[in-house]
C-alpha cells in the first residue's frame, strides 16, 4: 500500500508498504529516516520514540498505515541544519551520550517532557523517561542533561514544533 | 565547525556526538545499498538434537529467494571460536543449543527472508539435553564435544594446603545468567567486491579477530576480507564472538549481491554469548583477630554449548576468587563445562563478577562470626602494593583497597524518609518505594539496609596472550592549519575511545585539530575493546605514534631551521623549553606530511602453571568499592536501591566525564544482575528473550550514585592510567546484596535476588 503523510514538516509518500509494517519500519526502510532506532520493536525501550500528530509514541507499536494523512516528527526533525536543538546540545554537554543507540528516543522524549513540564523535578524526569532504556550511562548524565536543557529552554522557543495537534513548542 | 580536541585530563565533547544526537550516526543496522538482499537465519528449536535432513525445496520456491545455504556451503573451515574452534558456522549433523544457526536464506526483502527461513524443512531427532553443569562434570553425562565436557579446569594451590584457622565460615552461592543486552542488535552488510573477496561493514569489538576467523571460514586470504566498522550500539562483551559476520559474507559471495543481516531482539538473545552462570562453594578461615588464614573455593561455570572465551573467564574467576585481600593460603578449583544451555562468554567483569558475589558474602559472614565490623575486617585484610595474589604474583602499582573502603564508609548516608530523601512527613514519593508506582507500599513493611563490597580484576589480556595495538598518526597542513589524523582499528563501542584517541594526539602534538579516522582493517590490529584495555593499549599506541611524529617535527625544526632549542609542540607551533614560539607548524611543514605507525606492547604475561596456578599472569589490576543503601519491602520481597556510592582508582582520568560515565553505567549493570536481570533457561530453552521479559534497569531503578575518583598514577602505564570500564560492574551488585541481607537478615545466596528469596515460603 501507499502511505502519504507529513514527516518533519515535509509531505512524504511511502510506496509498497506491506500492511503489517510498523511506522518504525516505514520511516527506516521506506523514507530513509533511520534515526529512530529498532532496539526491541515491542515498545519496551523507547528508542523509536517519535511524535505522531503531536503525541509521543513508540513508532514500533504504530502501524505504518496509521500515519496516513498525519504528521510525524522524528529525531531528524528537531535540529536545524546549522544548529542543534538545545535538548541535543544539553545531551552532548552533559555527557549523556555513549553508544548513542537510545539517544534519538531520549531526545524526542525529553523534548516532549519539556513542552509539558518546562522545569521538571528529578522525579518528574524519572517518570517521564521510564520508558526509555539506556544500557550505557546508568542515566545520571541523562538526568543532568534534561535539567540543563530545561534551564536553557526557560525562554520558550518559537517556530519549532512536534508537528500537528495544534501544539507549539 | 570542527570541535576543538581537548587535552588529556579534559572532557571535550565526543566527536561522534553531534551525529548521534541528530539521529544521523550510521549504526550497523542502518546500512543499506541499492540491490541489497536480506539474510535470515534458520535456528534450532531444540537445545540438543541430531539433524536428520534439511529440505530447501519449499524455501527456494518462494518468490524473491536467492539462496539457501547450509554447512555444506561453508567454503573453508566449518568451525570457529575465539579460543577453541568448536562452534560450527552452521550446524553440522547436530545442534547443541536452542537457537543455534542451522541454515541461511537470502531474499529480496526482510519479510521474504523470514518467510523462507520458516519454510526450510529441518528434520530433527530430538536428544535429551544436558543442562546441569554438575552433571556435565560426571561420566553419566553425554559427551557434547570430542574432548569431553570440561572446557577448562584451573587449579590454584598457594601456600600451606593444611592451614588451620580459629574461625571458619562456609557458603554456597549461585549467580544467574546475565545478558549484555546492548541496545543495537547484531547487524551488518556484506558487499562482494566482484573479485572473489568481500567487504563487510559491521559492529564488532575486534575487527582483526573477526577477519582472521572469516578468512579461514570463507577460504579467502585475509586481504580479500576487508572489514569496516559501522556504528556500534553498545557491546559489553556481546560482540567478541562472530554472530552474523560469516553468514552475511557467505550469502553475499554466493549471490554476488550485497546482503544485510539484522537481528531482531529475540534473535539477538540467541545470537550472542552471555555471562556465565556460576555455582561457587567457599570456605574462609581466619584468626580470632580477623586475619585471613586461608580461602578454599570451588567454582563451577556453565559455559553452554560452545567454548567462546570460557577458558579465560574461568581463569579470572579463579585468579581473583579470594577477592582483593591478602590471603597467605589458597586452594581454588575451577571448572567451566559444556552443556546444552546457551553459550556463555565475555561480559563486562569477565569472571570477576561471579566470584565477587561469593567472596564478599563470605567476608560479611566472617565479620559476623568474629563480631567485627564488615568494613573493618576488609580493611584489615586489604591487598596493597606489594601484596601477593593467590597466583603468587606481586601486585605492582597502586592497590588502594583500604583507602577505597574508607572513602565509601565516610560518605554521608541518605536520609531515611518517605522517598526522595525528603524526610519524614513529606508526601510519599512512590517512585522511591519498592514496587514503585505499582503502589504496593506507602512505607509499611519497609526495612533499610546498608552493604559494602570491594572487587578487582585484571586490565588487558592475561596468561601470555600477545597484547598490542597499532596506531597510525599523520600530521599535515589542511587549509593553512595543522591537522593530526589518527587511524586505528579500535572499536568505539560507546565508551568514548574516539574522544580519548583525539585527546592523546592533541596533547602529544600540541594541535587542536585532530580527526580520528574510521576504524577498519587497513591498519594493524588494535585488539579488542574489552578487558578494560583500550585506553591503555590503543591509547598507548596513539601516544607512541604521536611521539614519533613529534620527534620528526622537532628534528625538522632543528635541522632545517637550525633551531636547536626546539623542545616541544604547543599551540599549533614548535616552541622552546620555555614556551617561546619558534615556528608555526603550518610554516614548518608546508606541504610535507609526517606519518608514523607504531605498535604498543605492554610487558608480557605468563600462563598459569597447570598444577599450582602460580604465574605472573596479569598486566594491571583495577579496584573499585561500592556501598549500597536499600529499602526492602519484607512482606512482598521487593527491593528499592536507594543509593549507591563508589570509590575507584582510575590511575589518571584521561577524560573525567567519560570516566564518570563508566562508573555510572557499570554500576547500573551491576544493579541489574543483583536484583533484576536473568536469562531464564528451562530445559535448555530461553524463556524470556525480549525486553518485556528480560528486565533491564530503567531510569526509575537506578538510584543516585555518589563517587570518589582517585588518580593515584600507575608508574607502568601511559599517563599512569588504569582501565576503568569493568570494576564498576563487579562490586556494585554484591554491595546491593549485602544491603538486602542487612535489611532482611535473610542469607540471600543467589542473584538476581527474587521476592521468594526475601520472603520465606
Amino acid at each position: 500500500m501507499r502511505i502519504s503523510c507529513t514527516v518533519n514538516g515535509r509531505p512524504r509518500v511511502a510506496e509498497d508498504v506491506w500492511e503489517g509494517e510498523s511506522l518504525l519500519n516505514v520511516l527506516r526502510e521506506h523514507l530513509d529516516l533511520p534515526g529512530s532506532k529498532n532496539a526491541c520493536e515491542q515498545g519496551e525501550c523507547g528508542s523509536c520514540s517519535v511524535y505522531l500528530n503531536g503525541q509521543l509514541v513508540c513508532a514500533c507499536l504504530v502501524l505504518g498505515g496509521q500515519a496516513q494523512g498525519r504528521e510525524v516528527v522524528t529525531v531528524e526533525g528537531l535540529a536545524s541544519k546549522e544548529a542543534l536543538h538545545p535538548v541535543q546540545e544539553a545531551f552532548l554537554e552533559a555527557g549523556a551520550v555513549q553508544c548513542g543507540f537510545c539517544t534519538p528516543g531520549l531526545i524526542v522524549a525529553t523534548h516532549d517532557l519539556l513542552i509539558r513540564v518546562p522545569q521538571p523535578t528529578t522525579v518528574e524526569i524519572r517518570e517521564a523517561l521510564a520508558g526509555n532504556i539506556c544500557r550505557c550511562t546508568g542515566y545520571a548524565k541523562i538526568i543532568d542533561a534534561v535539567h540543563l536543557a530545561a534551564k536553557r529552554l526557560s525562554v520558550p522557543l518559537q517556530g519549532e514544533g512536534r508537528g500537528g495537534g495544534g501544539v507549539e513548542l | 565547525m570542527q570541535p576543538k580536541s581537548g587535552r588529556v585530563g579534559e572532557s571535550p565533547r565526543r566527536p561522534d556526538g553531534p551525529s548521534k544526537v541528530r539521529g544521523e550516526f550510521a549504526y550497523s543496522s542502518d546500512l543499506r545499498v541499492d540491490e541489497m538482499l536480506w539474510g535470515a537465519t534458520v535456528r534450532s528449536p531444540h537445545p540438543y538434537a541430531r539433524i536428520v535432513s534439511i529440505d530447501q525445496t519449499a524455501a527456494l520456491a518462494l518468490p524473491g529467494v536467492h539462496a539457501v545455504l547450509t554447512h555444506e556451503d561453508v567454503p573453508g573451515r566449518k568451525v570457529y571460536g575465539l579460543e577453541i574452534p568448536d562452534q560450527p558456522v552452521l550446524a553440522i549433523d547436530v545442534v547443541r543449543y536452542w537457537g543455534e544457526a542451522v541454515a541461511l536464506v537470502a531474499a529480496d526483502s526482510p519479510e521474504h527472508a523470514r518467510r523462507a527461513a520458516k519454510l526450510v524443512g529441518v528434520e530433527y531427532e530430538v536428544l535429551e539435553p544436558l543442562t546441569d553443569p554438575e552433571l556435565a562434570l560426571t561420566d553419566a553425562a553425554p559427551r557434547l564435544h570430542p574432548d569431553g565436557n570440561v572446557t577448562r579446569y584451573v587449579k590454584i594451590r598457594h601456600g600451606d594446603q593444611n592451614a588451620r584457622a580459629d574461625v571458619v565460615v562456609t557458603g554456597e552461592y549461585e549467580v544467574g545468567m546475565q545478558d549484555q543486552a546492548p541496545l543495537g542488535p547484531e547487524s551488518g552488510l556484506a558487499i562482494p567486491d566482484g573479485d572473489g573477496g568481500v567487504n563487510l561493514h559491521l559492529a564488532t569489538q575486534w575487527l582483526h579477530i573477526d577477519r582472521s576467523q572469516l578468512a579461514d571460514c570463507l577460504a579467502l586470504p585475509p586481504e580479500k576480507v576487508r572489514l569496516t566498522m559501522a556504528g556500534i550500539g553498545g557491546a559489553f562483551g556481546a560482540r567478541e564472538d562472530l554472530s552474523m559476520q560469516a553468514h552475511a559474507c557467505m550469502l553475499a559471495l554466493r549471490t554476488g549481491r550485497p546482503v544485510k543481516i539484522a537481528y531482531s531482539r529475540p534473535e539477538s538473545f540467541v545470537g550472542h554469548v552471555h555471562r556465565h552462570p556460576g555455582k561457587l562453594r567457599y570456605e574462609h578461615g581466619a584468626t580470632r583477630d580477623g586475619k585471613l588464614v586461608y580461602v578454599k573455593a570451588r567454582v563451577l561455570l556453565d559455559g553452554g554449548a560452545y567454548a567462546s572465551s570460557s577458558t579465560a573467564v574461568i581463569a579470572n574467576a579463579c585468579c581473583f576468587a579470594a577477592g582483593p585481600y591478602e590471603c597467605p593460603n589458597a586452594t581454588i578449583d575451577g571448572w567451566v563445562v559444556y552443556t546444552n544451555n546457551p553459550p556463555c562468554g565475555a561480559m563486562r567483569g569477565f569472571g570477576s563478577v561471579q566470584n565477587c558475589y561469593a567472596h564478599e558474602a563470605q567476608m560479611d559472614k566472617l565479620a559476623a562470626a568474629l563480631g567485627m565490623d564488615p568494613v573493618e575486617l576488609r580493611i584489615r585484610n586489604a591487598m596493597r602494593t606489594g601484596s601477593r595474589l593467590v597466583t603468587g604474583q606481586v601486585v605492582e602499582g597502586p592497590a588502594p583497597v583500604a583507602e577505597l573502603l574508607d572513602r565509601i564508609r565516610k560518605f554521608p548516608l541518605p536520609l531515611q524518609g518517605r522517598g526522595s530523601g525528603r524526610g519524614a512527613g513529606a508526601a510519599i514519593d512512590l517512585t522511591q518505594m519498592p514496587g514503585g508506582v505499582s503502589n504496593t507500599t506507602h512505607g509499611e513493611g519497609l526495612r533499610r539496609g546498608v552493604g559494602f563490597a570491594v572487587g578487582f580484576k585484571n586490565v588487558g589480556y592475561s596468561e601470555g596472550f600477545d597484547d598490542y595495538s597499532t596506531a597510525r598518526v599523520r600530521l599535515s597542513v589542511v587549509g593553512g592549519r595543522p591537522r593530526a589524523e589518527v587511524h586505528t582499528a579500535a572499536a568505539e563501542v560507546g565508551q568514548g575511545l574516539v574522544t580519548v584517541q583525539s585527546q592523546i594526539a592533541a596533547t602529544e602534538l600540541g594541535v587542536s585539530d585532530v580527526v580520528v579516522l574510521e576504524a577498519d582493517t587497513q591498519v594493524g590490529s588494535a585488539g579488542s575493546s574489552s578487558a578494560s584495555r583500550q585506553t591503555y593499549i590503543t591509547g598507548g599506541a596513539v601516544k607512541s605514534a604521536s611521539e614519533a611524529v613529534r620527534e620528526r617535527v622537532l628534528t625538522l625544526a632543528r635541522s632545517e631551521l637550525g633551531r636547536t632549542e626546539a623542545a616541544r609542540l604547543e599551540g599549533d607551533a614548535v616552541v622552546s623549553a620555555t614556551g617561546e614560539v619558534i615556528v608555526s607548524l603550518a610554516m614548518l611543514l608546508g606541504n610535507e606530511v609526517i606519518e608514523e605507525t607504531r605498535e604498543f606492547r605492554p610487558r608480557r604475561t605468563h600462563r598459569l602453571d597447570r598444577d599450582t596456578g602460580q604465574a605472573d599472569a596479569h598486566l594491571q589490576y583495577a579496584f573499585a568499592a561500592h556501598r549500597a543503601v536499600v529499602d526492602v519491602d519484607v512482606e512482598l520481597g521487593l527491593v528499592k536501591v536507594v543509593e549507591l556510592a563508589t570509590a575507584q582508582d582510575v590511575g589518571r582520568a584521561i577524560n573525567p566525564q567519560a570516566v564518570e560515565g563508566q562508573l555510572e553505567g557499570g554500576a547500573a549493570q551491576g544493579l541489574g544482575l543483583a536484583v533484576m536481570e536473568e536469562i531464564q533457561v528451562k530445559d535448555g530453552v530461553i524463556r524470556n528473550p525480549s525486553f518485556t521479559d528480560y528486565l533491564l534497569p530503567t531510569i526509575l531503578d537506578m538510584p543516585p550514585l555518589r563517587m570518589d575518583v582517585l588518580e593515584l598514577g600507575d608508574p607502568h602505564s601511559p599517563y599512569g592510567l588504569k582501565g576503568v570500564g569493568e570494576p564498576p560492574t563487579i562490586s556494585s551488585g554484591p554491595a546491593i546484596v549485602a544491603a538486602i541481607r542487612a535489611a532482611t537478615g535473610r542469607p540471600i545466596t543467589r542473584v538476581p535476588v527474587r521476592p521468594h528469596d526475601i520472603v520465606p515460603t
